[in-house]
C-alpha cells in the first residue's frame, strides 16, 4: 500500500516543453504509466519515448523502453482517450493555475503542478475552482510524489527512493531527497514521498498527507519537513496530537532566517512576528513530534520515535 | 517588491482613493517650491516634508547626522508667518534631511539614505484608523484588516488587544461585497458621512489590490477628517514578483538604490542570495537546504554570511558566479558548498566551482559536501583539480568542518 499513487496509477503530462519532456522520459524510466500529453498545437501527433530502463523503479522489466504517447489539444480529450486519473503539471508559470483549473474541470483526480513562480492571485482563484471539485491539488512549485518501485510523478531522483514503511512530506524538495537518502540507509524505505511545495498558497496540506499516512496500513511512520512562513506546521502539529497514532519525527528549516526576508520558496518568510521555526518546533514538540535538531539527523529522529 | 509612499500614493489616486495632495522632491529646491502650491491648493498653511526609504517607524525615526531631525516633520510656520515662512522651514528641513542617513527601528543601525522627500498637505485629523489588505494563507485568500488603533503597530494590537481588529475575508469571485464594507464601517464606529467614504474608500483598495497583485497594502493611519473625509495618511504597498510580468508600470516603480546591490546581482544571474552577517559563506542548491545549511552552521558553533540557493537547474556558470559573489564578501572566512544533487548534476557543480577557484583564487578554506546524481564523478572532478578543497561526508560533518578551519 501507498497514498495517492500506485503501479495502476495512470498519469497524463501538461506541459511538454523541455522541462515536461525531460521528466516525463525519467518517469516512463523509473515505470510510472505516462499514458497522454496535452499540447495546444501538437494535438493529433505523438511522441516516442526511448532509453535506459531505471531498474531503481518499478521492477522486472526490460533493460530496454520504447513508449508512444498521444497528444491531445485538451486535458479533457487526453482522459477521455487514456483513462488517466493523474495530472503532472510543467506549464510555464503565467498560464499554470489555468492548467490546473483544467484538470479539475476534466474531472482528473489528482493533480501534481511541478511549475515554480506561478502568481499568488492564480492561485487564491484555482483554490476557489477546486473548493466544490473532488480533485486534489498537490504542488505548485513542488518535487512531486512518488511510491517507490511502481510510480513516480516529478523532478525527484528516481534511485535514492527504497519502498519501505515511512511517509515523507515535505515543504521543501532538497529537504526530502535528504530524509529519503537517510531513510534509505537507513533500510527503513518509504512508502510514498510527497511534496506540497514552498507556495503561500498550494493545494494539499501537511494534515492531508498525514491523514493519508495514518490511514495507510503500510506506513509505520512519518517525517514531516516544514519551513519558517505561514502556521501550517502548528496546525500539521494540532493534527498530530488530537488524531495521529503513527509517531511522526520532523525537521523545520529556517532557524536562523532574518525577518521579512524571502528565503528562496515564495511561502518562507517571517512577517509580522509570524511563521518563526521557534514556533513551529515548539508546537511540534508539544505535540510529542521528534524534532530532528539539524537535517543530517531527520533519519535518526524517525529511528528514536519509532521507538 | 517594495514601493515608496509617494509611489503608493500616486498609484491610489489613479483608482480614485483618496490622498492628501503632494509632491516629490529630490532637490532643495523642489521641496521649498512645492510649498506654495499645495498651501494653495489645499487651503491649509500646514505642510508635512516625509522622507522617502522603504522602513517603516519614520516619524519616530532620527538622523545619523541631525538626531535633532525625525524622518517626518509637520510645517507650522505658515499659520502666523505665511507661505514664506514655511518655505524657510522646508528650506531648513530638506538641507538637513536628504542625502542623509535616517535610522528607523526597521532599518537596523546603519540606517537607510534618505534620496526623496514627500511634501504633502497638513490634514485636520478627527480620527486615526489602521486599514490593511494581505494574503491570509490558512485560507488562501486576501483579507482586509481595520482596527480604531490607527498609527499603531498592528502587530502590538493583534497581540494586545486582539479584539480590537476587525477582519473581513475577500471571495475572489466577488471581491468585498458591500455587507462586508458596511460591517467594518460599524466595528470602527465611524459616523454617518464618514461610513459613506469608508465603503467607497475600502472597496476601491481591494479592487486595487486584486488587480495590481498586491501581496500587502497597508493604510496606517488611515485618517478621518474633521469634515468626515476619509484619506490615506501613510501607504505601504508591496507587489508579488512572481505577477510583476503583467504590470510593467508597477515593476517601473523598482528603486534599486533601496536593494543590497550583491542581491540584485545574484537575482540578475538567476541565483537566490540573501545577505546576513556571518563568516560562513554557503552555496547550496534548493531553498529548504539552503536554509536548513545556515541552520546547521549556527547549530555547530557557526555564523552563516549569506543565504544562497543555486535553484534545481543551475548551470557551472552560474555556480562559477555564485561562488565569486559569495568570494566578494569581505567577512566570508570560510565556503561550504552543500549539494544534494537531484535534477542538478554533482560534476556540473564540480566543474564550476573549479572553475570559479581557478578565476577568483581562494584565499579562505573550502568545504564541499556532495550526494546525489553523478556524485562519484563530481567528487573525482574536485579530486583531479588541483583546488584545495576539504571533503565532507554530510551536511553536519562538513559544517563542523567549515566553522572549525574558519575560526
Amino acid at each position: 500500500m501507498s497514498i495517492l499513487i500506485d503501479k495502476n496509477t495512470k498519469v497524463i503530462v501538461q506541459g511538454l516543453g523541455k522541462t515536461g519532456e525531460f521528466h516525463t522520459d525519467k518517469a516512463i524510466a523509473y515505470g510510472t504509466q505516462m499514458v497522454g500529453a496535452v499540447h495546444p498545437t501538437r494535438a493529433g501527433t505523438t511522441q516516442t519515448f526511448t532509453g535506459e530502463t531505471d531498474h531503481s523503479g518499478v521492477p522486472g522489466r526490460p533493460d530496454i523502453y520504447e513508449v508512444e504517447i498521444p497528444i491531445h489539444a485538451t486535458v479533457r480529450d487526453s482522459v477521455e482517450a487514456t483513462g488517466a486519473t493523474a495530472s503532472v503539471v510543467y506549464v510555464p508559470p503565467p498560464f499554470a493555475a489555468d492548467a490546473i483549473m483544467e484538470a479539475a474541470e476534466a474531472g482528473v483526480e489528482l493533480i501534481i503542478c511541478i511549475t515554480e513562480g506561478i502568481p499568488v492571485a492564480d492561485m487564491v482563484k484555482a483554490k476557489r475552482y477546486l473548493a466544490d471539485k473532488p480533485s486534489r491539488l498537490v504542488g505548485p512549485n513542488c518535487p512531486g510524489v512518488i511510491t517507490p518501485a511502481e510510480c513516480k510523478i516529478g523532478i525527484m531522483p528516481g534511485y535514492i527512493h527504497q519502498k519501505g514503511k515511512i511517509g515523507v512530506v515535505s515543504r521543501s524538495g532538497t529537504l526530502t531527497y535528504e530524509a529519503v537518502h537517510q531513510l534509505t540507509r537507513l533500510g527503513l524505505g518509504q512508502t510514498t514521498a510527497v511534496g506540497i511545495g514552498g507556495d503561500p498558497v498550494n493545494g494539499t496540506n501537511f494534515v492531508d498527507v498525514l491523514r493519508l499516512f495514518n490511514e495507510d496500513p503500510e506506513t509505520e511512520g512519518v517525517i514531516m519537513i516544514g519551513e519558517i512562513g505561514g502556521t501550517a506546521e502548528e496546525e500539521a502539529a494540532e493534527f498530530v496530537q488530537r488524531e495521529m497514532t503513527k509517531p511522526v519525527a520532523g525537521f523545520i528549516a529556517g532557524t536562523t532566517a532574518p525577518p521579512g526576508k524571502r528565503m528562496g520558496h515564495a511561502g518562507a518568510i517571517i512577517s509580522g512576528g509570524r511563521g518563526t521555526a521557534a514556533a513551529k518546533i515548539d508546537a511540534m514538540n508539544a505535540a510529542g513530534i521528534v524534532v530532528a535538531p539539524t537535517p543530517t539527523d531527520m533519519g535518526q529522529a524517525m529511528v528514536q520515535a519509532l521507538g | 517588491m517594495k514601493i515608496h509612499e509617494y509611489q503608493a500614493k500616486q498609484l491610489m489616486a489613479q483608482k480614485g482613493i483618496s490622498v492628501p495632495l503632494g509632491r516629490v522632491a529630490t532637490t532643495v529646491n523642489e521641496a521649498v517650491s512645492a510649498v506654495g502650491a499645495l498651501v494653495s491648493e489645499s487651503g491649509n498653511p500646514v505642510v508635512v516634508v516625509k522622507s522617502q526609504i522603504h522602513a517603516g517607524g519614520r516619524g519616530k525615526g532620527r538622523f545619523k547626522d541631525h538626531p535633532e531631525l525625525g524622518g517626518v516633520n509637520v510645517v507650522t510656520d505658515g499659520i502666523s508667518g505665511g507661505v514664506e515662512a514655511a518655505e524657510a522651514k522646508v528650506r531648513e528641513l530638506a538641507e538637513g534631511m536628504l542625502g542623509s542617513t535616517l535610522v528607523t527601528i526597521q532599518t537596523g543601525e546603519e540606517g537607510k539614505k534618505v534620496n526623496t522627500l514627500y511634501i504633502e498637505q497638513g490634514i485636520d485629523i478627527a480620527d486615526e484608523l489602521y486599514l490593511s489588505v494581505l494574503l491570509d494563507r490558512a485560507q488562501s485568500r486576501l483579507i482586509v484588516m481595520a482596527s480604531t488603533e490607527g498609527g499603531m503597530e498592528i502587530e502590538k494590537v493583534a497581540e494586545e488587544t486582539p479584539e480590537l481588529i476587525l477582519r473581513e475575508t475577500i471571495d475572489p469571485a466577488i471581491g468585498l461585497a458591500g455587507f462586508q464594507a458596511a460591517r467594518l464601517a460599524l466595528g470602527l464606529g465611524l459616523s454617518k458621512d464618514a461610513t459613506k467614504n469608508f465603503r467607497r474608500f475600502v472597496s476601491a483598495l481591494t479592487e486595487a489590490a486584486v488587480e495590481w497583485d498586491s501581496d500587502l497594502i497597508e493604510i496606517n493611519p488611515l485618517v478621518v477628517t474633521v469634515d468626515g473625509a476619509v484619506m490615506a495618511l501613510d501607504g505601504k504597498m508591496a507587489f508579488d514578483d512572481n505577477a510583476l510580468f503583467r504590470h510593467p508600470d508597477i515593476a517601473a516603480m523598482r528603486d534599486a538604490s533601496e536593494e543590497d546591490p550583491a542581491e540584485l546581482e545574484a537575482k540578475a544571474s538567476g541565483l537566490s542570495y540573501i545577505t546576513l552577517d556571518g563568516t560562513i559563506g554557503c552555496l547550496v542548491n534548493g531553498a529548504g537546504l539552503a536554509m536548513a545549511t545556515m541552520d546547521t552552521i549556527k547549530h555547530v558553533g557557526g555564523e552563516p554570511a549569506n543565504f544562497l540557493d543555486v535553484g534545481g537547474g543551475a548551470n557551472a556558470e552560474q555556480v562559477a558566479k555564485a561562488f565569486r559573489i559569495i568570494t566578494s564578501d569581505p567577512n566570508v572566512k570560510g565556503i561550504f558548498v552543500n549539494i544534494f544533487g537531484g535534477i542538478m548534476l554533482c560534476d556540473v557543480i564540480a566543474t564550476g566551482i573549479v572553475e570559479a577557484v581557478k578565476e577568483v583564487g581562494l584565499e579562505v578554506p573550502l568545504v564541499v559536501r556532495l550526494e546525489g546524481t553523478n556524485v562519484e564523478l563530481g567528487r573525482q572532478i574536485i579530486q583531479e583539480s588541483d583546488v584545495n578543497v576539504i571533503t565532507a561526508e554530510d551536511m553536519k560533518d562538513g559544517a563542523q568542518k567549515i566553522v572549525e578551519l574558519a575560526s
